[in-house]
């Protein structure tokens, strides 16, 4: 951590102390978590959401593994296992299936959130691309740990999502057949499929769990972003972690669990499908193949390419799939913007505010039936996407104007008269905008 | 957020002391009420490994009896365990009853192991108590040990004919399980 | 270098994503889709009230234990019901020995072995049992029922899309069809072995009318049985069927709630608490140190600096 000021651990309790002398295990907590982490002091609650993901993982792997103390995977027990013995006959066992269902989906939202936080601020930027490239490790991870998951109880959507998703691969000239049988152990999913994707997915949260400890610790070499995207430059413009954003942490995440609750007890099953209370029928496809709500982006992109063109529609719709997350990866270089934070960008606001409306059409169409209306509208949506991040947000980066950055983060958090307390004269700020009194936000 | 001139600032400063034991209050009473929260939700984590109710609903078993001459025992199972039935012959139960309890390691007498006026039928877990093999004996040709009841080929344990230890490290008698008779031909285990 | 690629990658993808779009609006304004008889004439089910409607639904035993007679009675002829053990209906109210005596005189026996022989067998339920289906496995189901499959009941209110109450407006929705759908969709008359429901999606469903005079049933608590009693009767079961668990997550969740609710509540002032009482005053060095604005201030008077 390269803040001089980050206060030095100083174990009081002679047991910590001990602790301390021999694994320098609560010192690290303390400079990460604790309070000799300083975190600039105007984030505001869009922050907040790295930590909740964190609580969503937990949840899951804590209610997964108890889970998985019940579940039988195979073709034959796993949809009774999961509806028979796990809904009615395990103590508690009802709460723990709704819980670990419904934490997936709330695992993905605050996931998103957190990542689009990202997008408007500027995360993504020098110095943290690595901290980013990790979060979409992460994510990546998530999708693949999610798409699992979803096919162990067996259910008709579970055969025929891992069915679709498999079959992606083998839209790829040669080699994609040959990788899909050996992806599944087969020609369609069946016993080899479910237990290896019941093994992965009890493994992958753990390896989750280990890429997000690599994404803290990059994020703590420069340390947190804030919302004007200027650099921390005294002590004055932060504050320690704990207790400040523990605090702050620990009452907004008592509210996303009551909304968690809400969702898990009086409406569990409607982010899901009734279909997958249907035990799997490899020889009945039903009437509307969806993935779960988190996915629907990325299947509306798929969808989308119903032309061949050269390449056959199917496979420019995997590609395109695929590259719509692997060009976030390639953002850092794409909006090469010296300005992160959105705030002080109002071209870019508008895009971004563009994109948020595209991807929520894009999720609607990707779960919606498929008629004339809906693939067309899912069709301009994705070539917005595409058109956002590979043209728009280049040309825009490299042609817009931004506003006048605050001096510093303490500068920006207090109001109007303090800020002219400058060297008498004008001075014109290494950034090119001349000296403000603009807040943050 | 700030209205004030000031801003704030780490608080390594102490306020007056009264204020700040006020403060600390709403502090502690947030952190705690979490705490508890955090105890009670571990409760459905524990209460999941009990066993479930299908487990549980097999904890009776009903088995008919009307074939098992007596001589003969019948093995079967009861909360996935094994457990004999057999029907001892008069010279069994002579046997059993002529034993003095002081040379029992875990004294018992036949009629404490059996229901009244139905002494011939003893029912017991075929579990060696000594770390849980199933013994022989309660089959046709089994080798029934030195004391014509069971024996345990793990470690030596002998029972004798009321099941009881005779010999060999287990410590207890074979263990009689709760039963009735449902009717002169049905016994209803668990 | 990385601009270049993604600005050449981003309109191939929006160009063919461009000329997909033209193709199918082209391809469907020349051949606009023909309309589906199922499109026009489907009818989303009726609304349905049942007690364990809500956030604060319970079951109403009563209700649950005439569903079940139904159940028995005409549904179990044909319908399994899996999942569910005989046990279990000690949540709808009955007792060890009336489920005893339920199970040991249901009319289809549980698959055994023979004792003696080791032949295959059947046996009288017994209360840990689950209900047993009335046919040994999909191809005897279908045989019996004209190449249609019953679907196993236990979870059925949450395999289908409106749950309860589609199960009750499919039972209580068989009619005649519409001389305005013929008319329309000449083509599209119902099949000789199926029968006319317009609330089953492609509203041609194989499954004759099981409810089809009042009285079928002769309820054991004096309800009269109507065809919409004994539909609404058995909806509420097949509830119970697909969530025995209901109440008791409703109660659950009204405690966990009211606890996160409070929960927040005390940590949104606690975190008040912390960031605003903290010491308010601060030692402030440099341009925004009061002594020094002061001294600033002074200086460009002297000056005669505009401030």
């Amino acid at each position: 951590m390269s803040f001089s000021w980050a206060k030095p651990y100083e174990p009081k309790h002679p047991v910590m102390r001990w602790i301390d002398e021999r694994l320098p295990l609560p010192r690290v907590v303390y400079g990460a978590i604790g309070g000799g982490y300083p975190v600039p002091r105007n984030l505001n609650y869009w922050w907040n959401f790295g930590v909740l993901a964190g609580i969503f993982l937990t949840i899951q792997i804590v209610t997964g593994i108890v889970l998985a103390m019940h579940y039988t995977a195979s073709t034959d027990g796993a949809f009774n296992s999961v509806n028979q013995l796990i809904m009615r006959d395990v103590n508690a066992g009802w709460l723990l299936r709704y819980a670990h269902m419904n934490g997936a989906s709330f695992f993905f939202l605050v996931t998103y959130i957190h990542i689009f936080r990202g997008l408007y601020y500027g995360s993504y930027k020098a110095p943290r691309e690595l901290v980013w490239m990790l979060g979409l490790v992460i994510y990546l991870l998530m999708m693949a740990t999610g798409f699992m998951g979803y096919v162990l109880p067996w259910g008709q959507m579970s055969y025929w999502g891992a069915q679709v998703i498999t079959g992606f691969f083998s839209a790829f000239p040669l080699v994609g057949e040959p990788i899909r049988i050996w992806l599944l152990g087969g020609y369609a999913p069946d016993q080899a499929a479910l237990t290896r994707f019941f093994s992965l997915h009890y493994l992958l949260p753990f390896v989750i769990a280990g890429v997000v400890i690599l994404h803290i610790w990059a994020l703590h070499i420069p340390g947190s972003s804030n919302p004007t995207g200027v650099d921390v430059k005294s002590e004055r413009d932060t504050l320690p972690f704990h207790p400040f954003y523990t605090a702050k942490d620990g009452w907004f995440a008592a509210a996303v669990l009551l909304f968690y609750a809400l969702v898990t007890y009086y409406a569990p099953n409607y982010l899901g499908h009734p279909d997958n209370y249907i035990p799997a029928n490899p020889l009945a496809t039903p009437a509307h193949i969806v993935p779960e709500w988190y996915f629907w982006p990325f299947y509306a992109i798929l969808r989308s390419f119903t032309v061949d063109f050269i390449l056959p529609a199917k496979l420019w719709g995997v590609l395109a799939m695929f590259s719509s997350i692997l060009l976030l990866f390639f953002l850092p270089w794409l909006d090469k913007s010296p300005v992160r934070s959105g705030s002080y960008r109002p071209v870019f606001k508008r895009f971004f505010w563009l994109l948020v409306i595209d991807v929520l059409i894009l999720g609607y169409i990707g779960g919606a039936e498929i008629n004339a209306r809906n693939v067309a509208l899912g069709q301009a949506a994705a070539a917005y996407y595409f058109l956002h991040f590979l043209v728009i947000l280049p040309l825009v980066s490299k042609f817009e104007t931004t506003l006048p950055l605050p001096n510093s983060i303490s500068e920006s958090v207090l109001h109007g008269e303090e800020a002219e307390a400058a060297p008498a004269g004008q001075t014109k700020t290494k950034r090119g905008g001349s000296v403000a009194t603009t807040t943050a936000h | 957020m700030a209205t004030k001139a000031t801003s704030a600032e780490v608080n390594d400063t102490t306020g007056p002391e009264e204020g700040v034991r006020r403060r600390d209050f709403l502090n502690v009473a947030a952190v705690s009420f979490a705490g508890v929260g955090a105890v009670a939700a571990i409760a459905p984590l524990i209460v999941q490994m009990s066993p479930s109710a299908d487990v549980l609903a097999m904890a009776t078993t009903e088995v008919d009896i009307s074939k098992i001459q007596p001589g003969q025992g019948i093995k079967t199972s009861w909360r996935k365990q094994p457990v004999f039935i057999r029907n001892l012959m008069p010279k069994e139960i002579a046997e059993a009853n002529a034993v003095p309890l002081s040379d029992l390691r875990d004294p018992q007498t036949l009629a404490e192991r059996t229901k009244p006026g139905k002494t011939n039928w003893l029912i017991t877990l075929g579990v060696c108590t000594h770390l849980g093999c199933v013994p022989l004996g309660i089959g046709e040709g089994e080798n029934r040990g030195p004391f014509g009841g069971y024996f345990c080929p793990c470690h030596g344990s002998a029972y004798d004919t009321a099941a009881r230890i005779r010999q060999g490290p287990a410590p207890k008698n074979l263990t009689v399980p709760d039963y009735k008779f449902l009717s002169a031909t049905t016994v209803q285990i668990g | 270098m990385v601009r270049v690629i993604g600005f050449l990658v981003g309109l191939v993808f929006a160009g063919v994503l461009l000329i997909s779009l033209v193709s199918n609006a082209a391809s469907y304004f020349r051949n606009p889709p023909a309309p589906l008889a199922s499109e026009e004439f489907h009818k989303e089910p009726k609304p349905l009230r049942l007690a364990s409607d809500g956030p604060f639904g319970k079951f109403d035993n009563r209700q649950l234990q005439r569903g079940f007679q139904v159940y028995s009675e005409v549904c179990s002829a044909c319908h399994s019901m899996k999942l569910v053990s005989f046990r279990d209906l000690k949540g709808i109210g009955y007792n060890d020995a009336e489920i005893k005596k339920i199970a040991s005189d249901w009319k289809v026996q549980v698959p055994s072995i023979n004792p003696d022989t080791g032949e295959p067998a059947t046996r009288k339920a017994l209360s840990s049992d689950n209900f047993p289906s009335p046919f040994a496995n999909e191809v005897a189901a279908r045989a019996a029922n004209n190449n249609a499959l019953p679907p196993d009941l236990s979870l059925i209110t949450k395999a289908r899309e409106g749950g309860a109450a589609y199960v009750h407006s499919l039972l209580t929705g068989y009619q005649n069809q519409p001389a305005e759908l013929l008319k329309k969709f000449p083509d599209a008359k119902t099949p000789p072995n199926l029968h006319y429901n317009p609330y089953f999606a492609n509203l041609n469903i194989a499954m004759p009318p099981p409810l089809t005079t009042d009285g079928q049933v002769q309820y054991e608590d004096g309800t009269k049985p109507t065809v919409n009693q004994m539909a609404t009767d058995v909806a509420a079961f097949l509830v119970w069927t697909a969530e025995p668990n209901l109440a008791s997550r409703h109660a659950a969740g009204l405690a966990v709630a009211i606890f996160l609710l409070i929960a927040s509540v005390l940590g949104y002032f606690a975190y008040q608490n912390i960031w605003y009482s903290s010491k308010r005053e601060v030692r402030v060095t440099g341009a925004l140190d009061p002594e020094n604005q002061e001294k600033n201030r002074r200086a460009k008077a002297k000056q005669g600096v505009a401030g």
